[in-house]
């Protein structure tokens, strides 16, 4: 029986590890996953979970730290932010191309410059490149859903590689929200132990771990290792349905909210997406059509599937809550767009940099998006393409 | 070096075959990675001034002076640097540092 409770999304996600009870948590504090640690230091100290926690000096000894136990054989999670995933930068590479299953569970929130703690998608977008499965969460309950999720897609051994559970900073992190829980034992049979093939401490095969590699050999573990992220998207898919049969719910590559006749949509990533469809309910009551694509797995992304979902709508805003600085759009717009060249009839797509630095976003804001949308489709030109919500001019 | 399957790992090897990550299931396989090539300066052996002390085959960082049945013997340049250690560890000025000309 599904146990009901009131969490934020950071004791969502320090509970899911607790029932998991990993072998080893090294993490380092930073606003707003800090809580996730803190609570997960609480069980620790009552005994709540056999797991070794290490208190490192900064986010690149957290995640080298993630690196070692996780190459011993120990199934290894943290928690971050911001700064603190852009100081893990280097190490985030070595995780993944030394596939490595650790399991992050990464709040997000802008990234300083000027210094600011909210929430914006410019860490995780920052790292979409790093080889890290990537998981979105619009609540709470995706939050600790995804994270429980998340430890068998990684470790999967068709796959092998670090997966990244977002969540938006304060919004989902620190807002207490109802959710359905799953029993202690009932996540620990679903989440097992972790069994890797090779592990630094087997004696009985001994191996070594992240070596030097030559032009010879590098392009090949590169080919080897897209063909795991590759392999990610069927694991992703048959862990939901075996997530499905435990709980009812429903999670694949993303989730199509009114999209059966939609004219106008949306695709956004995280909590705005529950915004959006209140936003969608009350316009569809006047009439219009309106759906909305809220992207759940950003790597790998969901190309193909992502074009089929969208080929029918006639215009799209693709809504970006970070900036990518290419002067033409942010990169979610771009891999959409991408994805949408191959549709018979490619929509109008335009793309709204949105949110960023916790920037509110109210139903009101994304009512006059789908308007653009509908002035787009009436008059037939797209006009500006990479545009701003909600910013002062 | 091999893979897990027994099959060797040569420039040749397909990406489908290469061990994940480079994971390595040999030990002291380093000496398979020739890294002599970036010495500027070599060590030369002088044989007849050499009175066997040893003294220079711990001091070695690689695996370049060999030694058998007690007895060092010329270098081995497959991984020699050209540190120039073993020339200053000899007491009997047995080894010449001089520079190395390819």
């Amino acid at each position: 029986m599904a146990i009901r409770e009131s969490l934020s999304g950071n004791e969502a996600i320090a509970l899911a590890m607790k029932q998991i009870n990993p072998d080893v948590l090294p993490a380092f504090p930073i606003t707003p996953s800090t809580e996730i640690p803190q609570y997960f230091s609480q069980y620790v100290a009552d005994g709540l979970v056999d797991t070794e926690f290490v208190t490192v000096e900064s986010e690149h000894s957290a995640m080298s730290a993630c690196i070692g136990s996780q190459a011993a054989g120990a199934r290894t999670f943290t928690a971050t932010s911001s700064c603190g995933l852009a100081l893990m930068f280097e190490m985030l590479y070595v995780a993944a191309s030394s596939r490595l299953p650790i399991t992050i569970a990464c709040v997000n929130r802008a990234l300083t410059g000027p210094i600011n703690i909210n929430a914006d998608h410019s860490d995780t977008m920052g790292a979409r490149d790093s080889g890290w499965i990537q998981l979105y969460s619009e609540n709470n309950q995706e939050a600790y859903d995804n994270f429980i999720q998340a430890v068998r897609i990684g470790e999967h051994k068709d796959v092998m590689l670090p997966v990244m559970v977002c969540q938006d900073g304060f919004i989902t992190s620190h807002a207490v929200e109802n959710l359905e829980l799953l029993e202690d034992e009932v996540v620990k049979k679903f989440t097992g132990e972790y069994e890797p093939e090779d592990f630094l401490l087997n004696v009985q095969r001994p191996i070594a771990v992240g070596p030097y590699d030559t032009a010879n050999f590098y392009m090949e573990h590169k080919r080897q290792q897209a063909e795991a992220m590759s392999n990610a998207k069927k694991v992703i898919l048959e862990v939901a349905e075996a997530y499905k049969k435990l709980t009812g719910r429903n999670y694949g590559f993303f989730e199509e909210y009114r999209m059966e006749d939609a004219e106008a949509a949306l695709v956004i990533i995280n909590s705005t997406a529950g915004t959006a469809k209140e936003a969608i309910d009350k316009m569809r009551m006047e009439g219009k059509k309106v759906g909305l694509i809220k992207i759940r797995v950003f790597r790998p992304f969901p190309f193909d599937e992502i074009k089929s979902a969208l080929q029918n709508v006639t215009a799209i805003a693709v809504m970006d809550r970070c900036e990518g600085f290419s002067a033409a759009g942010g990169p979610l717009f771009v891999e959409v767009r991408s994805a949408m060249y191959d549709s018979l009839k490619r929509p109008s797509m335009v793309n709204y940099i949105y949110g960023l630095g916790g920037r509110d976003v109210r139903v009101e804001d994304i009512e006059t998006v789908y308007n653009d949308l509908f002035k787009i489709i009436e008059s037939e030109a797209v006009g500006q393409i990479y545009r701003y919500l909600s910013v002062r001019e | 070096m091999r893979n897990k399957q027994g099959k060797l790992i040569t420039s040749e090897i397909s990406w489908k075959d290469i061990t994940p990550g480079g994971m390595v299931f040999e030990s002291g396989s380093a000496r398979y990675f020739k890294t002599g090539d970036w010495r500027t300066m070599k060590p030369v052996f002088k044989a007849d001034q050499c009175k066997q002390c040893l003294l220079c085959v711990p001091t070695c960082p690689d695996s370049s002076i060999p030694v058998t049945a007690g007895k060092r013997e010329d270098f081995n340049f497959e991984h020699c640097k050209g540190c120039g250690i073993c020339a200053k560890a000899c007491p009997f000025d047995a080894i010449d540092f001089i520079k190395d000309q390819k």
